[in-house]
């Protein structure tokens, strides 16, 4: 089987932090980067699903900073890369990158998408059915377990509350793939270094026959402002020594459950 | 028409919650206000819907029994159309994130998802979202989209309440094939413990750090008349049933005393326990969510918090 999985270098934040002179986007100084959590788990779907005659194709939308992302799925056992970058795409939301992957999917007509079911920094949770509806695939949502594979997959749909929904697609197929659903492997020193010598294509969005329109025209919405959210009330700050605090916790406890 | 379309969200022959929460936000941005039921059985949520405000329910009836996001998108898109709403209001859920994306793409409207506020009325819509976390609020507007869907957390918003008699419509919409089958509903663990009953849940997460640390965790517990509950990662890594998960994927919990260790506080945890009366919570990371829902805090190494508890617990 071969399978194409759309995968993000995600951003933390540190500690403390400036946003750029906009006001839009975080200086990027204060950002770490590393492979988004719930990719880790898709790509080993991914492995697990194509099989040793399959083949898993990575793909990103991002700067050079998303070259490492790539390289630790192509370590891990991913056969290529791809990586969709220009200037125009810094402000793309999560239907603008849905929007450019559909025309990367398009080229290589996999016969199954794994994404992420969100991005842990900017939590959408849209790119991949965003992507689905861009190429008319048929979907399902938060996968916590896949199986089968001639034709048709067995999917369960992790459900709000404990619940959940086990539903059968045909392939072609997408699903976004939720943490837990496996247990996804290291990459080993040889196979890091190994990891260069695998092709890895960067595209730009004329070399997927995109303009920037296209991708302007495929976004949700624009970006005002960033700011730091006003505080609620807060909580009351317990201070001291360990054994202050312990304290200090145990006679709320008891106060609590005697009220 | 213009105005807002709620599109309501029900399983199993339930309306969910969320619902009305939605109809709620929907309200606050005024003009007319309609509500999508897309469902084998609309008329079963009539009078959870008859609510104040509500001018019109859409009923979608549609041949499969429970939810298929390919024919939810087909019925979305058919009134959308017939409709021509300015802002369409579904909830950040499951159900809803396996359509609503693809129906933004393919029609090319608006869109954001985990929506926490909302303000601007429907023609000059502006949204908050976080991100990064919480460490920041990404504020949106929609310019040149004539239709935007907004997906909005549960729980972020009021629900409607007072009953109204909005005008009930059947609807005929071409809804296409489902692409996907349904099997089967089942819980996903079940386990020898029901942490929704308990008064007092010590509730333990990434900041264990290893599956050798969780014995001392349900040792304390013990010690301390607490219920041992835990936050995702933990699932995740196989080290303890989803029977003891606190959280969206989990259980919802409203124990007398919650006492968070080593939990950040992801939106998906935050909504399974913000219900609890009292929330405590040591966390190394002053800036960690959690401490914006907790009654009293602690930056503090977990552990060393933990061999204090269980010392002085004797």
């Amino acid at each position: 089987m071969k399978v194409v999985v759309p995968v993000k270098q995600v951003a933390v934040v540190d500690e403390d932090f400036e946003l750029a002179d906009d006001g839009t986007a975080v200086d990027p100084d204060f950002l770490e980067w590393s492979l988004n959590e719930w990719d880790e788990f898709s790509v080993e779907a991914a492995l697990q699903l194509a099989g040793d005659d399959g083949e898993v194709v990575v793909v990103t939308v991002g700067d050079d900073e998303a070259t490492e992302g790539l390289l630790t799925c192509l370590a891990k056992g991913a056969g290529r890369g791809i990586r969709v970058w220009e200037q125009s795409l810094t402000s793309a939301d999560a239907l603008a990158v849905a929007r450019v992957l559909a025309a990367v999917v398009e080229r290589e007509s996999p016969d199954l998408v794994l994404c992420g079911v969100q991005s842990s920094d900017a939590v959408n949770s849209a790119t991949g059915i965003g992507l689905a509806g861009f190429l008319d695939l048929p979907h399902v949502a938060v996968a916590r377990a896949i199986s089968g594979g001639e034709g048709s997959l067995t999917v369960e749909r992790e459900l709000e509350g404990g619940l959940v929904e086990v539903v059968r697609i045909g392939l072609p197929a997408l699903l976004t793939v939720q943490t837990g659903i496996n247990e996804p492997r290291y990459a080993n020193l040889r196979a890091i270094k190994q990891a260069r010598e695998k092709p890895l294509e960067v595209l730009d969005l004329a070399g997927l026959g995109l303009s920037g329109d296209d991708v302007a025209g495929a976004s949700g919405g624009r970006l005002r402002k960033l700011a730091v959210p006003e505080a609620g009330e807060g909580a009351e700050m317990l201070t001291g020594s360990a054994a202050e605090v312990a304290t200090r916790i145990r006679e709320i406890v008891q106060d609590r459950l005697s009220a | 028409m213009s105005g807002v379309l709620v599109v309501a969200e029900a399983r199993r022959g339930e309306l969910r919650d969320v619902s009305l929460e939605l109809i709620g936000a929907a309200r606050s941005l005024g003009g007319p206000l309609s509500v999508a039921v897309i469902d084998h059985d609309p008329s079963r949520y009539r009078d959870r819907l008859s609510v104040e405000g509500v001018d019109a329910v859409l009923a979608v009836a549609t041949p499969n029994e429970h939810f298929e996001p390919h024919v939810a998108a087909r019925a979305l898109e058919g009134l959308i159309a017939s409709e021509q709403p300015d802002v369409v209001v579904l909830g950040h859920t499951i159900d809803s994130l396996g359509f609503a994306p693809a129906v933004a793409a393919r029609g090319g409207h608006g869109f954001a998802s985990d929506v926490t506020r909302v303000s601007g009325g429907a023609d000059s819509l502006v949204v908050g979202r976080s991100a990064y976390g919480g460490k920041l609020e990404a504020e949106l507007d929609f310019p040149g989209k004539d239709t935007v869907l907004l997906l909005l957390r549960a729980g972020a918003f009021e629900p409607a309440g007072g009953s109204g008699s909005p005008e009930w419509r059947d609807v005929q919409v071409e809804l296409g094939e489902p692409r996907s089958e349904h099997v089967d509903f089942r819980e996903a663990a079940t386990g020898d413990v029901d942490i929704t009953k308990a008064d007092f849940l010590l509730s333990v997460g990434r900041g264990i750090e290893d599956k050798d640390n969780l014995e001392q965790f349900e040792g304390l517990a013990d010690k301390m008349g607490a219920i041992l509950s835990v936050s995702r990662p933990l699932v995740d890594a196989g080290w303890v049933t989803n029977a003891r998960q606190v959280g969206q994927s989990g259980k919802t919990v409203k124990p007398k005393v919650y006492l968070a260790l080593g939990i950040s506080g992801a939106v998906q945890h935050l909504a399974g326990m913000r219900g609890a009366d009292t929330i405590i919570a040591v966390n190394t990371d002053p800036e960690a969510p959690i401490f914006s829902v907790a009654h009293y805090g602690a930056v503090a190494d977990l552990f060393d918090v933990a061999d204090q508890l269980e010392q002085q617990s004797g």
